[in-house]
């Protein structure tokens, strides 16, 4: 039957995602170890997949409700580097607390988000040509606002937005307690969560994936968390971005996925006219995607600043198209109305890996970046491939 | 006569469907021949086998086409044999004049370089073939469906067409172009260009068809003689059981008033100082069925869409009042909440979102329905779209199933479940079964009885004059962007109705109560 054609359709898209994710983690293991350098998988390149590449699943995350309501925003770098910028002119300068300067900076973001999603949602201006507009101009404005030079450092406090590791509250210290405690949990829930999709989708008619598929799925998934949580623990415990996203991705799911607002986001880029004769405030929503992704964006911008300990002129530089290409290696659609937080993420840290890897194996930028489009235009046609099947 | 084309035994399965099932069709060269069946019978299904749209090798059988084996591998090998389809769903593009969509891919062209003039002229005889009174140079998309396909038809007629295959070539047309294409029809008749058509007109079918074949279910059932076609045998072999009623029986049990509009007046959304909707009063009591008659372009779907929500056109006055009371309608949100429901005209462009499952698309226009604190309730949406399901009897293995897999009669009764989750009073339906066969007219005709039953009011725009007769319990006539008059369902007839439109001086004529 057609439908459990495309319920299979999408757990195999779901399960390539995977399957790639931990194909391109075994192929740099084995490179890695191949060129006799120290193992791939150990605690601190796990640790710096999240620190370095956080921004990106963040920008990801808001992206994706962009792309899904059929639009696209490429400032996000831009954004990322003013709000950067702004955090710092607040925290150095003008040498306010880290908690003023934090939501002030978030404000600012989201207020950036507005000004363009006011053009694109109520002016009918396609996204493509404001934010293209707003790219060179928060560019420019961050030239404008550092005056060329780099600001920093910051106090500790700010640093730990982005280099900080959760506290051990059981004082076990190493390996650290809190870490494996969370990781236990972690790992519990995802299970649950699969069992409960399961037999929702069995209750609803929707033909389950094979169960040895699932339980397959589950434990790969789980042995990871487990694998990547006592490296964690072994290292300096949970760092605090990665709990950051980790909330934000949930959020994100959720938001998307069981809330009225988030459905009707994608009925806004599957259909925009049925949507607007079903009652749905299209433009509203458009709008709040807009002013979302500001508010994302500048979050991303402090935790880079934060990580580099200053914020500057070229901070950012990239940062749309890292984002973008993560939402569509995840599955989303170029013509919006589909996309799934998961994919995004799974995406996200495809590219991450890959990021990491080949700079570990000393590949140049060069090449990196060709292998990077190489993988997106892979992900893309795979999934046409699939459609079209 | 000779045999133009024969199919034999095709078998065409998807993926746990069989949608033919061993079906035959033999058509004579020079004749026109019709198809009929149910939505998802398999007819569109046949015809994109015959155009090469799936080609050889992806269906089991064999096709004799002018004496040789056809074995098409697309569509240019089916046009190439002078095989040409125009399908339900047109092919234009919008933002191109008539010419430029009339020569696409096959251009007036001399060594890659266009001669305009000359397409211009060959376009200028095209039309006028059709009938069609536009420039060449007009643009395809400010012009409406019915003249659309009046160009989809030009367009076949400038190719070298052997055999051409009408997909319900007159399901969005009005009568007056319906006749004149059913004309044409018989003049390329007489020219020699055999015909295949696909319709759920049987009427028209009666008009121009030498012969029939009903499909049934993905099977041939019969095919007739021009001696032997009668509706109700036609109807009978198609639905499988005899109808001795197209319309379901029904005693009017009109209540209180429920829905007034007085004095309704819109602009066009862009030509500043055109209106289009002029100074129109009309309401509808609780369990009555009214009918809004009219030709193309009379402004019915306008004065529906200005009133839902102020869904078209702008600078938009009067009063819309529900229970005696005047209500705000100047969102689509304020409009449902009112208890106005509009059913679409489109239902692809505009009803559905087509990639999305059944359930979703139900709890579209209700969403907190489903929803507590802003959180759905999946569980529930699946309860309730598995409701409207069995109410409606979607035919379907699942509502999980995207709704683009439907038939037409199928998609319908989705955008109606949708609309009918808001719990509307007043139900707007604009051509509710436009491109739907009479087996699912029926059953939507019976929901419509049953929503007045209910005592909500029904307010049907239609180009089909018997159904609104069938149907209606009083019919307000629509020309111009006015009212020009109002028959009860005892006074009103076709010929009446096409007296108010032909008479109609141009003033706002009969004030209605």
């Amino acid at each position: 039957m057609a439908e459990n054609q495309s319920a299979l359709g999408g757990h195999l898209r779901e399960n390539g995602m995977l399957l790639a994710l931990v194909a391109i983690v075994a192929l740099f293991s084995v490179l890695v170890s191949y060129q006799g350098k120290p193992m791939f998988l150990q605690a601190p390149n796990i640790t710096n997949i999240f620190l370095q590449n956080g921004h990106v699943i963040i920008l990801a995350l808001g992206m994706l409700l962009i792309i899904v309501a059929g639009h696209i925003d490429l400032s996000v770098g831009s954004v990322a580097a003013f709000t950067g910028a702004v955090a710092a002119y607040l925290t150095v300068s003008l040498k306010l607390p880290v908690y003023a300067v934090i939501p002030l900076t978030l404000i600012v973001g989201g207020l950036i988000g507005a000004a363009q999603g006011y053009w694109v949602a109520y002016w009918r201006i396609p996204s493509f040509i404001v934010t293209l507009a707003g790219m060179l101009v928060f560019r420019g404005a961050t030239l404008w606002l550092l005056g060329g030079q780099n600001i920093g450092p910051f106090p500790k406090e700010f640093q730990a937005m982005s280099s900080g590791f959760i506290p051990d509250l059981t004082g076990i210290g190493k390996p650290h307690g809190l870490t494996l405690v969370i990781a236990v949990v972690a790992i519990a829930v995802v299970i649950w969560i699969g069992l409960r999709a399961r037999r929702r989708d069995m209750e609803f008619g929707i033909t389950p994936e094979p169960a040895g598929l699932f339980w397959g799925r589950s434990l790969v998934i789980a042995a990871a968390m487990a694998f990547v949580g006592w490296q964690l623990a072994s290292f300096r415990g949970l760092p605090n971005v990665l709990v950051v996203l980790a909330v934000l991705i949930i959020l994100y799911a959720f938001f998307t996925e069981n809330t009225v607002q988030g459905r009707r986001i994608y009925a806004v880029g599957g259909n925009y006219k049925a949507a607007q004769l079903s009652g749905i405030g299209t433009e509203r929503l458009v709008f709040f995607c807009f002013v979302n992704m500001g508010v994302l964006a500048a979050l991303a911008g402090m935790m880079v600043t934060a990580r580099l300990n200053s914020a500057t002129p070229k901070a950012g530089t990239g940062f749309e198209l890292d984002a973008i290409a993560a939402v569509f290696i995840g599955g989303a659609s170029m013509a919006g109305g589909s996309g799934k937080i998961i994919g995004v993420v799974i995406g996200a840290l495809i590219m991450g890996v890959m990021n990491m890897g080949m700079s570990i194996l000393g590949v140049g930028i060069d090449y990196q970046q060709m292998i990077k489009g190489l993988v997106l235009l892979l992900a893309v046609i795979f999934d046409v491939y699939n459609k079209n099947k | 006569m000779s045999t133009l084309l024969e199919m034999r035994e095709i078998t065409k399965i998807f993926p746990g469907v069989k949608a033919l099932d061993r079906v035959s069709l033999t058509v004579e060269a020079g004749e026109i021949h019709a198809i009929c069946g149910e939505n998802g019978a398999g007819k569109s299904t046949l015809m994109k086998v015959l155009s090469g749209v799936y080609p050889h090798g992806s269906y089991d059988g064999e096709i004799i086409y002018d004496g040789q084996p056809l074995q098409n591998r697309g569509i240019r090998d089916s046009e190439a044999k002078g095989i040409i389809i125009i399908h339900q769903e047109l092919a234009l593009i919008p933002l191109l004049s008539i010419a430029e969509n009339l020569f696409m891919g096959n251009e007036v062209a001399k060594n890659g370089v266009i001669s305009w003039p000359l397409a211009m002229q060959k376009t200028g005889e095209l039309l006028r073939q059709v009938g069609l009174n536009e420039p060449p140079s007009a643009v395809v998309g400010k012009l409406g469906v019915g003249k659309q396909q009046l160009i989809e038809i030009a367009k076949a007629l400038s190719k070298n067409v052997r055999l051409l295959i009408l997909d319900e070539p007159t399901a969005a047309l009005q009568e007056a172009d319906a006749d004149r294409l059913l004309d044409l029809m018989l003049e390329l008749k007489a020219k020699g260009v055999t015909q295949i058509i696909i319709s759920h007109k049987l009427n028209e079918i009666g008009r121009v068809a030498d012969r029939i074949t009903v499909i049934r279910d993905g099977t041939s059932v019969s095919t007739l003689n021009k001696a032997d076609i009668s509706e109700d045998r036609i109807i009978r072999d198609m639905v499988g059981r005899d109808m001795a009623h197209r319309y379901p029986e029904r005693i009017p049990n009109v209540g209180e008033l429920l829905f007034e509009v007085e004095n309704w007046s819109c602009m066009h959304p862009e030509q500043t100082g055109r209106q289009i909707i002029k100074d129109v009063s009309l309401n509808v009591r609780k369990g009555e069925i009214v009918g809004i008659a009219g030709l193309m372009g009379a402004g019915r779907t306008e004065l529906a869409m200005s009133i839902f929500g102020r869904s078209y056109g702008k600078g938009h006055a009067g009063t819309v009042k529900m229970h005696g009371k005047p209500v705000d309608v100047s969102t689509v949100t304020k409009a449902i909440k009112a208890g106005i429901s509009y059913v679409t005209e489109d239902r692809k462009a505009l009803g559905l979102i087509l990639e999305e499952p059944i359930l979703r698309n139900i709890s579209l226009a209700n969403l907190s329905g489903i929803a507590k604190n802003s959180v759905l309730d999946k569980r529930r949406e699946a309860q309730v779209a598995e409701g409207y399901r069995r109410q409606l009897a979607i035919r379907t293995p699942s509502v999980q199933q995207k709704v683009v897999n439907l038939s037409g009669g199928n998609q319908q009764k989705v955008v109606l479940s949708k609309w009918l989750f808001t719990d509307p009073e007043l139900l707007i339906l604009d051509e509710p079964t436009r491109g739907i066969d009479v087996g699912a007219k029926f059953e939507i005709y019976t929901i419509m009885k049953e929503l007045a039953e209910q005592g909500r009011g029904v307010l049907m725009i239609s180009s089909e004059m018997p159904e609104l007769l069938g149907m209606c319990d009083r019919i307000y006539v629509m020309n111009e962007g006015r009212i020009v008059g109002e028959l009860t369902r005892d006074e009103a007839s076709q010929e009446k109705i096409m007296a108010l439109i032909v008479k109609d001086n141009g003033k706002t004529t009969e004030k209605v109560a």
